[in-house]
């Protein structure tokens, strides 16, 4: 099959779909590529490049269509660009079906196959083609790059000799990957980072990225998210008066916000209103990632840098993964290539367009035509249910202390009651048992706790020699062979001979093993 | 020679072997305690031959010297990964010294009574001391006989097995006769009723039958516990072992024999209490062999178990800064000690920080790994038990598995139903990425299916462990 990928014609689009060394990866496939001229060039790809990877350039987008099988793309296609679909082409992009039902209408009328990237489910198999969190992971980062080259200050807290610099205050709104992403950077780039998410259950990859989530004290059982694919679900009234209320509270110390919050099929909810923006110190700086769907805060503009009436800079870009097309396009065009992967199973060059693969047919909007949109839930769920877990409780200074006392009281209640119960019991030995036995069980008594005062203190690493030692020297029994082999009768004389015999075995080669492996412990 | 010079040397021998068991608890003091515990034995032996009692000396150091030599080839020639079975097949020899000491004890009792009173007189030793007792006294005797061939003939017939399982000679899986742990009982009640007749009659039978049933015993509990809970019945034979010499010290009257059998008993004791606390598990339920009952299905794993090539698994080692590696009875399996110990060298010349997390009851002895790894001459100062190294897994680039399974099961922490729920794990899953060698797919001794395995920062490694991390050598720059 003929794989193609054309020059994106979305103003603006900087993308393309198919890097020279996915190209190579695809002729492994037993595929061949060809690519519209100059379609690289924004992203840094040159004619030449392709041309090296064994990649045909073709000069116009008409003829690659006419010359592809399937045709690669970045952006949802133009309506000029589904009419140039015929019945034996396969189209492969981001398609958005669910607000783009003209478009799917007219892809279905060409009786071409469309495969939306946006579609793809969110299972662990299809990780490696989830081109929605590839270009997520580029929008999160750009974003906290994009803040830091409208914000007047370090991210980082410094002391110089030219005086202190406080760290930069980042709160990131929606732990998605893209909200992840910006974690990271944030982080990294060594600003505090607070985050805030809906799903509690996702506070600890926040947690794991270095920033501080940002706990509600409500309860209201969120939905969980496992029952939604990973996505949020939209709130409750009174959990989105919360919400707000701890934004408020903390929208004064910020200085950078990044918002990421989304839900699928839906506006972007308003997160941060205007009141809060208001409060900020002026030079402060929010980039709102949901901009292309309403944006999070009230001040966004689409595509657009404004500035409010008190100085903060609000960013509403819709074009992040675009700003830094190398990366997109090597990280899409990877995307590309495991779809194709998945699609040319015996990698001979034949796309076996198989509908009963959960991955395949979920991504899959119109075959044969028909519309195949919206697809069944997948066979296999996203992620695992999520247990109930019970969150421990911050306790107070004095539930701790009075926890303490309780232990201690325990404790000493214990060792108490063993001490009684056993001196009781010697106690009670000592009355009956002849006082010749009673010293001896006083050595024995006294021995068990040397025993296990000094055991306790013997290093784990050193469990091995300590058993092979204790058994080098649990031959002392030998002691009790020597006694009696000067006894009298021969039998007693034969099997204390015996037991002298085995317990120098014992002897010799218990503190000669222990011995070679003590040598052995070695430091650095 | 006056009986309180052998009184004082048993006092300066206690104290010696005291101070060698205290001496273990770190590594550099305990290569002067091991000689502690050389000095205590030969002073105590000697100072036995000079004492009273003993007699035919040159039968005693002859059989001394041949026995010692054995002993001090079998030392010499043995491999570190052989530790457990040669602990066993040392305990069993314990053991069934304690029970021929034992029958002495009571032959000697049966042929002083058979004496009259002129006759009694003229005894020497130890026969004299069994001739001047009391009533009350010889019943306390007999009592202690009796438990010392009982506890010995335990530890005997149980080392035995252990050993062969560890040796692989007897299978290892857990075994049970019909009947199962009511045999157990029955054969300990039997040995109860035999305790009574003994004391009334000192009869020979009664002796004879219940250290039969005590061998049946021991056979009998350590053929139902198998693989893994092999650390807690070594463990537990040692505890037998030195309880077996304190009884016997009881019988003899000798003080020294019940300091040493107290010391040792307690000590095994610890470590089976602390092995059965590494496996979240009590004592009995180890003893009584196999895994509890689970509670309800185990939780349904998803995914798949990714593979990958050496090649792979190289290149995120040489991007790493900070490896642990998790070793598990698959190493000593493989005697991969020596490639890991290479590999080892390699990374850390490399500047990246190695470590190595060792859970407790990882391999077949405890403390097994922490003895094969020195043996492989890895310092000891990177080698960290689970408490130590738990919380660093997190920042941790690269955890590579070697030959483990239920210790890094993460089913222990998440699925409440799992048959490991509650036993304390390595968290090695938190690590960025793990790698797992393994010799394939397949659950663990436990038969537990392992959730690390399919998680998305997990990848297999198949392979035997040795030819895996040797491979990794040469492709580590």
């Amino acid at each position: 099959m003929k794989i193609g990928a054309p020059k994106e014609i979305f103003a603006g689009e900087a993308r393309v779909a198919m890097t020279p060394e996915s190209a190579l990866q695809l002729q492994k496939l037993g595929h061949e590529c060809v690519i519209e001229a100059g379609a690289g060039a924004a992203a840094g790809f040159s004619n030449a490049a392709y041309e090296a990877a064994g990649v045909e350039v073709v000069k116009t987008a008409a003829a690659l269509w006419k010359a592809a099988d399937i045709i690669a793309k970045v952006r949802p296609p133009e309506p000029t660009e589904v009419k140039r679909l015929t019945k034996d082409k396969t189209l492969i992009s981001f398609f958005y079906p669910g607000q783009n039902s003209e478009l799917l209408e007219q892809a279905k009328g060409t009786g071409a196959n469309v495969i939306a990237m946006d579609m793809v489910p969110r299972i662990s198999r299809a990780q490696k083609m989830d081109a929605l969190s590839s270009m997520a992971n580029i929008a999160g980062y750009r974003a906290v790059i994009e803040a830091g080259n409208n914000f007047g200050r370090f991210f980082t807290g410094q002391v110089t000799a030219a005086g202190k610099v406080p760290p930069a205050k980042v709160l990131v709104i929606g732990a998605g990957v893209a909200g992840l992403a910006a974690i990271g950077t944030s982080t990294s780039l060594g600003a505090i980072t607070y985050a805030f998410d809906v799903r509690p259950e996702v506070a600890e990859q926040i947690e794991s990225m270095g920033a501080e989530f940002v706990y509600l004290d409500f309860k209201e059982a969120q939905q969980d998210g496992a029952a939604t694919g990973g996505y949020a679900s939209p709130s409750s009234p009174e959990f989105r008066e919360a919400q707000l209320k701890k934004f408020r509270e903390l929208a004064p110390d910020i200085d950078i916000v990044i918002t990421t919050a989304l839900i699928p099929g839906r506006d972007a909810p308003k997160l941060w209103l205007e009141d809060m923006v208001a409060m900020m110190k002026p030079g402060s700086v929010i980039v709102d990632l949901a901009a292309e769907r309403g944006g999070n805060c009230d001040l966004t503009v689409a595509d657009e840098k404004i500035v409010s009436k008190n100085g903060v800079t609000v960013i509403g870009y819709t074009d992040f993964p675009s700003r830094m097309a190398a990366q997109a396009s090597t990280l899409y065009s990877t995307n590309i290539r495991h779809m194709m992967t998945d699609l040319t199973p015996a990698k001979d060059g034949k796309v076996v367009h198989n509908m009963e693969d959960d991955v395949i047919r979920g991504a899959t909007v119109a075959f044969e035509g028909e519309i195949t949109f919206p697809p069944p839930p997948p066979k296999v769920q996203a992620i695992a249910a999520q247990k109930p877990k019970e969150k421990a409780k911050e306790l107070t200074p004095e539930e701790k202390r009075a926890a303490e006392t309780a232990a201690f009281k325990q404790a000493t209640k214990q060792q108490v009651t063993l001490l009684t119960v056993g001196g009781a019991l010697i106690l009670l030995a000592g009355l009956f048992a002849p006082a010749s036995f009673m010293s001896h069980f006083i050595v024995f008594v006294l021995s068990c706790f040397v025993g296990f005062q000094v055991i306790w203190n013997v290093s784990h690493a050193l469990h091995t020699p300590l058993m092979a030692v204790t058994n080098a020297i649990s031959s002392i029994i030998i002691l009790g062979a020597l006694m009696q082999i000067g006894s009298g009768s021969w039998l007693v004389i034969a099997l204390a001979a015996l037991s002298v015999f085995m317990a120098g075995i014992n002897i010799f080669g218990g503190f000669m093993v222990t011995r070679r492996m003590l040598a052995m412990f070695q430091k650095s | 020679m006056e009986f309180g010079f052998t009184t004082a040397a048993y006092v300066v021998a206690a104290v010696l072997f005291i101070l060698s068991l205290g001496g273990l608890s770190g590594q550099e003091s305990a290569k002067r305690a091991v000689w502690y515990g050389i000095a205590g034995m030969a002073l105590a032996v000697l100072a036995t031959l000079a004492g009273p009692g003993a007699g035919l000396w040159l039968l005693s150091i002859v059989l001394v010297i041949a026995g010692g030599t054995i002993g001090w080839i079998v030392a010499q020639r043995v491999q570190m990964t052989e530790m457990p079975q040669l602990v066993a097949a040392m305990h069993s020899l314990v053991g069934l010294a304690a029970v021929l000491i034992g029958f002495n004890t009571h032959i000697e009792m049966i042929r002083i009574f058979g004496m009259d009173e002129a006759a009694r007189s003229t005894l020497e030793g130890f026969a004299a001391v069994v001739a001047h007792k009391s009533g009350a006294e010889i019943n306390i005797l007999r009592i202690e006989t009796f438990l010392g061939i009982f506890i010995g003939a335990v530890t005997f017939t149980g080392s035995v097995i252990a050993f062969g399982k560890l040796a692989g000679k007897v299978d290892g899986k857990a075994k049970k006769l019909p009947g199962g742990h009511m045999l157990n009982a029955a054969a300990a009640l039997i040995s109860l009723i035999l305790l009574l007749v003994y004391l009334g009659t000192g009869s020979t039978t009664a002796v004879i039958i219940m250290t039969i049933a005590a061998l049946f015993i021991g056979y009998h509990l350590i053929m139902g516990i198998g693989g893994a809970d092999m650390p807690v019945v070594v463990s537990m034979l040692n505890s037998y072992s030195g309880w077996a010499a304190a009884a016997i010290g009881f019988s003899l009257s000798n003080d020294l024999l019940i300091v040493v059998g107290a010391l040792v008993g307690s000590s095994g004791a610890i470590l089976s209490y602390i092995m059965c606390k590494a496996m979240n598990r009590s004592f009995i339920s180890v003893i009584l062999g196999g895994f509890g009952g689970t509670t309800g299905p185990a939780m349904e794993v998803e995914g798949e178990q990714v593979a990958i090539d050496a090649e792979g698994v190289a290149a995120a080692l040489n991007d790493a800064d900070s490896v642990i590696i998790v070793p598990g009875y698959g190493m000593a399996v493989a005697q991969a000690q020596q490639a890991v110990s290479e590999l080892t060298r390699k990374l850390r010349a490399a500047g990246k920080e190695v470590r190595f997390a060792i859970h407790p009851v990882a391999g077949r002895l405890p403390g097994h790994m922490n003895v094969l790894l020195a043996e492989a001459k890895v310092p000891y100062d990177i080698v960290l038990e689970m408490d130590e190294i738990n919380e660093d897994f997190p920042d941790t680039d690269v955890v590579i598995v070697i030959g483990s399974n239920d210790i890094v099961n993460p089913a222990a922490q998440e699925d409440p139903n799992s048959p490991i729920a509650g036993m304390p794990v390595l968290e090695v899953w938190k690590a960025k990425q793990v790698f797992v060698s393994k010799r394939g797919q397949g659950t663990g001794y436990s038969g537990i299916e392992n959730p690390l395995f399919y998680k998305d920062n997990t990848r297999m490694y198949y392979g035997d462990a040795k030819e895996s991390i040797t491979k990794l050598i040469g492709l580590i720059s």
